[in-house]
């Protein structure tokens, strides 16, 4: 005798995380063959196409926000990983310093450095710039720089009085010449085919021009050339070319029973402005029977107008009034990213780089896997 | 942007002789000759990209871990994390003719993957791995299409009308 099959009702209720008062229930994902008697849960990348779906919220240089639905989390956290650690972008990496005495050691002003985000021309940083190889045994390690992996940047300030300044002067921005070193004192020095590809827009620079790197006094002075290469967050986090990259489950909140007058007001201010919101019971609500809202036309219910919202402080499952009330839940196939770009990428390249990363990766094992077998 | 502009170095001139003989890289190929295109100069690129990958290639990532059966193996990946072990297990998992898959990462400290595959008769595991990692493609090219497609319409929607 064949299993009933499961409604889609029965489908979307397994796909629900729930959050209880004290406890965090139905974690993993089920949908696995041979899990449920019966059914059929094999790959399917026809239902994988109808089932996956993405909605932007923002979608800005500097920041990206949107839903990824219908996969299951270990893709989505192969996505989220990629993008920290897995995608390259060029960072200061060697420091030379000729002259400071500054008051900050060479070795913090070194590491203050290479923390600078900076970005440049996009047809440069992809398809120009490369890595730097490895130097060959007993060969010094710039024996491998050349202008299409490495780029060099110069500061050179000195800090002097300022003449013009009014008396009585104590803004040290005023009364000093470069009493402040900013990111902007930085100069880049194109070499070779950089010129071409790095040329007026396009040059490589920070993306805040106004990060303070050191304060100095008249007389000080930091005389210093760097270099920049090519590098990825699972070296040093100066090479992510996220600030956050992160993703959060979408809330559920379900009202089992009504919810009504002074009862509503209070459970509206249990969640964040915006996720409950009051509605009057018709009157075809309250005609039905056992609907709940027998003999309330007209009075204030609670209704869920943007779970997206919510944090899920549980606050409400605090309150006695609520018990049995409602039912909070996150719905385990639906990823909402929050990508926050450093500036040398625009914050949704590094999404669809982190998915070409992946498949690039899932490409060359693949061909790996056949050279195995030969 | 003329601040931007003062803040780029003039390009150092290799017939001066006050050039700083420090690290500064200079080009080892021949430089394009005279206004050369910009689309040479990439197809020039390209060409030598490919190379670097091609010798990149040669090291063997995967191997087969000693005591495995035509249906039960286990799989040594070098260089690999959670980010593919996580994603790959899921998908194999999702395979109808795998029995069982896992992955662990036997040691921190060592940049080492393994992952474990049983099928059922009827199919291998080499089988089940292959068929993961096409499959692992496959669900990148639809989250890229829907991912570009949702941008596209994003961006509609922002332009008032």
């Amino acid at each position: 005798m064949p299993r009933k099959q499961p409604t889609e009702e029965d489908l979307e209720r397994r796909k629900i995380v729930s959050v209880n008062a004290e406890t965090v229930t139905d974690v993993t994902s089920t949908d696995f063959p041979g899990n449920w008697p019966g059914e059929n849960h094999a790959w399917d990348i026809e239902k994988v196409i109808r089932d996956t779906k993405i909605e932007f919220h923002q979608n800005e240089p500097a920041e990206a926000s949107f839903s990824l639905i219908g996969v299951d989390a270990s893709i989505a956290n192969a996505f989220r990983r990629i993008m920290i650690a897995d995608i390259p972008t060029i960072a200061i990496e060697k420091v030379f310093i000729d002259n400071n005495t500054s008051v900050i050691q060479d070795e913090v002003l070194a590491h203050r450095l290479g923390l600078i985000p900076f970005t440049g021309g996009r047809e440069g940083l992809d398809n120009f710039m490369r890595w730097l190889p490895k130097p060959k045994d007993n060969e010094p390690i710039e024996s491998t720089y050349f202008d299409y992996n490495t780029i060099s940047l110069e500061l050179k300030v000195t800090c002097t009085d300022n003449p013009d300044a009014a008396p009585g002067e104590k803004d040290p921005r005023k009364l000093y010449n470069h009493g402040h070193v900013y990111a902007k004192d930085i100069v880049f020095a194109p070499v070779g085919r950089q010129v071409k590809y790095f040329a007026g827009e396009d040059a490589i620079r920070p993306v805040n021009p106004d990060i303070l790197i050191a304060k100095l006094r008249p007389g000080q002075q930091i005389e210093l050339s760097m270099i920049m290469h090519k590098g990825v967050g699972s070296d040093h986090a100066k090479f992510s070319p996220v600030a956050t990259a992160s993703y959060r489950l979408l809330p559920t909140i379900t009202i089992l029973q009504p919810i009504l007058g002074r009862d509503a007001e209070k459970f509206a201010k249990c969640f964040p402005e915006g996720v409950i919101g009051l509605a009057k019971v018709t009157k075809e609500e309250a005609a039905r029977q056992g609907s709940g809202y027998e003999g309330h036309a007209g009075e204030l219910k609670a209704v869920v107008v943007n779970p997206m919202l919510d944090t899920v402080s549980r606050e409400c499952l605090r309150h006695g009034e609520f018990k049995d009330k409602v039912r909070l839940g996150r719905k385990r196939d639906h990823f909402i990213f929050n990508v926050e770009s450093t500036g040398q990428w625009e914050s949704d390249a590094i999404f669809l780089a982190s998915i070409a990363h992946l498949k690039e990766k899932a490409r060359k094992l693949e061909q790996q896997v056949v050279d195995m077998v030969r | 942007m003329a601040k931007s502009k003062s803040r780029t170095k003039a390009p150092q001139n290799a017939d001066e002789d006050d050039v700083v003989m420090q690290e500064l890289p200079t080009s080892h190929q021949p430089d394009v000759q005279d206004d050369a295109s910009m689309a040479e100069a990439n197809g020039e690129d390209d060409a030598d990209i490919e190379d670097e990958e091609e010798v990149e290639d040669d090291t063997q990532r995967v191997r087969l871990l000693p005591g495995s059966t035509p249906t039960a193996a286990s799989f040594e990946f070098l260089d690999e994390g959670h980010t593919l072990g996580n994603a790959l297990r899921y998908i194999i998992m999702k395979n109808p003719d795998v029995e069982f898959c896992a992955y662990a990462i036997p040691h921190p400290s060592e940049p080492k993957m393994n992952v474990r595959i049983q099928t059922y008769e009827g199919t291998t595991a080499i089988d089940a791995l292959q068929k993961g990692l096409k499959d692992l493609q496959d669900v990148c090219d639809v989250v890229s299409d829907k991912f570009v497609a949702a941008q596209k319409g994003f961006k509609k929607k922002s332009i008032p009308p």
